[in-house]
């Protein structure tokens, strides 16, 4: 046991940290909230070269053969940056889904320009209300081929994606789940942005109406399926975890700034107990928040299916607990400045709930913690 | 970055499991029975130096002061195997993790021989003497004097929260050695022998019932010239190093008896069909997922301390399982409902689950309590300007 980094870690950090403080510098993240992509195309190609989209594919599929650990790395970074980039969709979610559900030869196939970046791929797995597996999407056999109907919603970056993996219940087993793929194209698909709440994780509303699908495109069905779905959704929410750890420190940075430089009552703020002590208490949640990202990383990554279900959940409700905190924090320390449009603190207020919703609450993470001790 | 064990590990967590399983089946077996009280100290006596003919008294000692090198995962396994035989903290906690570590980082030569080895050895055991009734949170302002007389300190004064000094061979003491001096300057470290007409005891009544610790009168108490840490007026320095290891190295062996205490709960609510009750299985999960947060960032301190560069998460670390395990002793309750609330026997004697209800209360005060914790990872760690002092 090593519970610190190597040295070939500690590397990609200092590297990760540079990418991101040259290409997302503070202010950078404004020009985020007016454009249409919602992510800054230079930026993504830059990382793209830095050939971190492959990072924890095994190098069969054409990846580096590293781990959950050096993708958390790279999202820790970009989440204290509030850089939002197609990363997480196109490598943490889409690649992983078409590794989990693929044969080997097709698998490589539609990972070679995901990997180059060629193009952005997403997941939808979520249903209307934003729950992982909880589908509201149908496929069914139509003639040679498959017809998919229903809906898909807050699709990360579905609104620029150039292919989209869709989960997918199967009309003929109401238990199977299936994954297929769609170009953004495809006739009867729809594809809303709809103003959201937080404007730094873009997220499109899917709607399904008689879209024909081939069968070339279905690549997984049957009953595995819908636990290999399972495996890379609790991956991506450990990842998302390092951005939450990312965005709390940026928010206790911000607050330790303000209370040192504010001048009240003829003193700093930050000398004062009633502000030193919710920022002791924010270190104290970001710093437990960081411990508990890279544990389940390694968790998830040294261990079984179960093991990987109690590291991601643990990970969601403490990360969106620390996150949500912090970021409450900061509006209040900074305070009539941190409830302005100017300041970023709203950005990572909103960037905090939006976070501890991806993929379903902390309250239902709670439940599944309470299944997988098996309290009944 | 990896949390897996090498087969070495593996092979020395068997060798110790097993040696564990034949003593506690054999002749400590009274060590695990529930109603087993801390007070049996002949029995811990006898257990310590049991631990330490095996080389198993302080693992991660240099082997010329009777440890054996152990690793940072040997150190991890060995409180894991600690806590899943069922056994209680070291009844020499304060002695081989706070003064050995003091002295390992501090001590001279001659003082590590002369006290590294009992250690070890389980030979003798120590008692801590820094608060007093004036200087608790407020540390620095300690009134316990010491003077130099020929070749021995002569000591005068008060000491308080003192655990186990009825049962400990000595004591470690923070005391001022400058007269007139005030603050942080002018206080030394020194290690007085207890059993001397000079140092009285008296147990101190807690709120959970116990007399785990004790008020300590120092009248004319003396040791030797030698027996001082650091420089004369250098005691401060050397005094917070030592909370730094009670804080930090030292709560493993915490975190993996919270585990003990959490699954026994687990299955106390199983049995009573409070595991059903939506509210509590929802604590519950929350319990579960605060102490597998607490182990991450305990192993997490542990590889930085390891590697010389400790960072801000053993700073926050103690604040951290204080104020969960408060809440896991409400938790308690809670699950355990009205019949938690009976004593098993005649006295006002509580065990297990039910006492940490009470027990608990102290693990937000000792050790620096949450608001000194803050105070310390504020000032020191984030760097924010001082409180203004009288």
């Amino acid at each position: 046991m090593d519970f610190a980094f190597t040295d070939e870690q500690q590397m990609l950090q200092d590297a990760a940290r540079g990418f991101f403080a040259r290409h997302a510098p503070p202010g950078a993240a404004r020009a985020r909230l007016t454009d249409a992509a919602g992510y800054d195309p230079a930026t993504w190609r830059a990382l793209v070269e830095m050939g971190w989209l492959g990072l924890d594919l095994p190098e069969a599929a054409g990846g580096l053969g590293l781990g959950l650990v050096e993708m958390a790395i790279i999202l820790e970074q970009a989440g204290e940056s509030l850089c939002p980039l197609p990363f997480l969709a196109s490598a943490g979610l889409a690649a992983r889904a078409v590794l989990a559900t693929a044969e080997a030869d097709r698998a490589r196939q539609l990972l070679a320009p995901i990997l180059s970046g060629e193009i952005i791929a997403t997941l939808a797995g979520c249903g209307r209300e934003g729950v992982a597996l909880q589908l509201d999407a149908t496929l069914r056999r139509d003639g040679g081929g498959f017809r998919l109907d229903g809906a898909a919603g807050f699709v990360p970056f579905g609104h620029v994606a150039d292919m989209l993996f869709i989960a997918a219940r199967d009309a003929d087993d109401p238990s199977a789940l299936c994954l297929l793929h769609l170009a953004p194209d495809a006739p009867g698909l729809t594809i809303d942005r709809p103003v959201q709440m937080d404007l730094l994780r873009p997220e499109a509303q899917l709607r399904f109406d008689a879209v024909a699908v081939p069968p070339a495109a279905v690549l997984g069905a049957g009953p595995g399926v819908a636990a290999a779905l399972r495996r890379v959704i609790d991956r991506a929410t450990i990842l998302t975890t390092a951005e939450q750890v990312g965005g709390a420190q940026r928010c206790l940075d911000l607050s330790l700034d303000h209370a040192r430089q504010r001048i009240a009552f003829g003193r700093p703020i930050g000398s004062f107990q009633a502000i030193k002590h919710r920022l002791a208490d924010m270190a104290m949640q970001v710093e437990t928040a960081r411990s508990a990202a890279y544990y389940a990383a390694c968790l998830a990554q040294e261990g079984d299916d179960r093991a990987l279900a109690y590291a991601a959940t643990m990970a969601k409700v403490h990360g969106s607990d620390a996150f949500s905190q912090c970021a409450g924090d900061t509006i209040q320390i900074h305070g009539g400045i941190g409830f302005t449009w100017e300041h970023d603190a709203h950005l990572l207020f909103k960037q905090a709930h939006s976070a501890s919703r991806l993929f379903g609450s902390s309250d239902a993470a709670c439940q599944r913690m309470a299944d997988l001790m098996e309290l009944a | 970055m990896r949390l897996g064990a090498s087969p070495a590990d593996d092979a020395f967590r068997a060798e110790l499991a097993s040696w564990l399983a034949a003593q506690l089946d054999g002749r400590f077996a009274r060590l695990r029975q529930p109603d087993f009280n801390r007070n049996e100290f002949a029995l811990l006596r006898a257990w310590e130096r049991a631990l330490g003919e095996a080389g198993y008294g302080c693992i991660a000692w240099p082997a010329a002061l009777g440890g054996r090198d152990a690793s940072l995962t040997q150190r991890v396994i060995f409180a894991e195997e600690w806590a899943r035989a069922g056994l209680t903290p070291r009844p020499n906690h304060i002695g081989i993790e706070l003064l050995g570590a003091t002295l390992l980082a501090h001590g001279s030569d001659d003082q590590k021989a002369r006290f590294l080895p009992p250690l070890a050895a389980g030979t003798e055991f120590w008692a801590q003497g820094f608060s007093e009734p004036n200087a608790g949170s407020d540390l620095s302002n300690i009134q316990t004097r010491a003077r130099l007389d020929g070749d021995a300190w002569v000591l005068d004064g008060q000491k308080v929260w003192t655990s186990w000094a009825h049962n400990a061979d000595w004591m470690f003491v923070l005391a001022r050695t400058t007269p007139g001096s005030r603050g942080a300057k002018g206080l030394s470290f020194l290690l007085v022998p207890m059993r001397q007409p000079g140092v009285i005891i008296r147990p101190i009544r807690q709120m959970t019932g116990d007399e785990e610790f004790n008020e300590i009168f120092l009248d004319g108490a003396r040791t030797d010239a030698a027996n001082i840490v650091g420089a004369p007026g250098d005691g401060w320095a050397v005094a917070m190093a030592t909370l730094t290891f009670e804080r930090g190295v030292s709560t493993l062996g915490l975190q993996t008896r919270y585990r003990r205490e959490l699954d026994q709960l687990i299955a106390a609510a199983k049995a009573n069909g409070r595991a059903r009750d939506p509210l509590l299985r929802h604590r519950l999960a929350r319990a579960e997922i605060g102490l597998s947060v607490m182990r991450a960032n305990c192993l997490r301190m542990l590889a930085n301390i390891d590697r010389g560069t400790p960072g801000r998460e053993g700073a926050v670390n103690k604040l951290y399982y204080g104020s969960w395990h408060q809440r896991f002793g409400e938790l308690v309750m809670d699950v355990l409902g009205r019949a938690a609330e009976i004593a098993p026997g005649p006295d006002y004697a509580y065990q297990g689950l039910p006492k940490i209800f009470l027990q608990s209360r102290a693990d937000t005060i000792y050790a620096g309590t949450n608001e000194i914790q803050r105070n310390i990872i504020a000032e020191r760690w984030l760097g924010l300007p001082r409180e203004p002092r009288g």
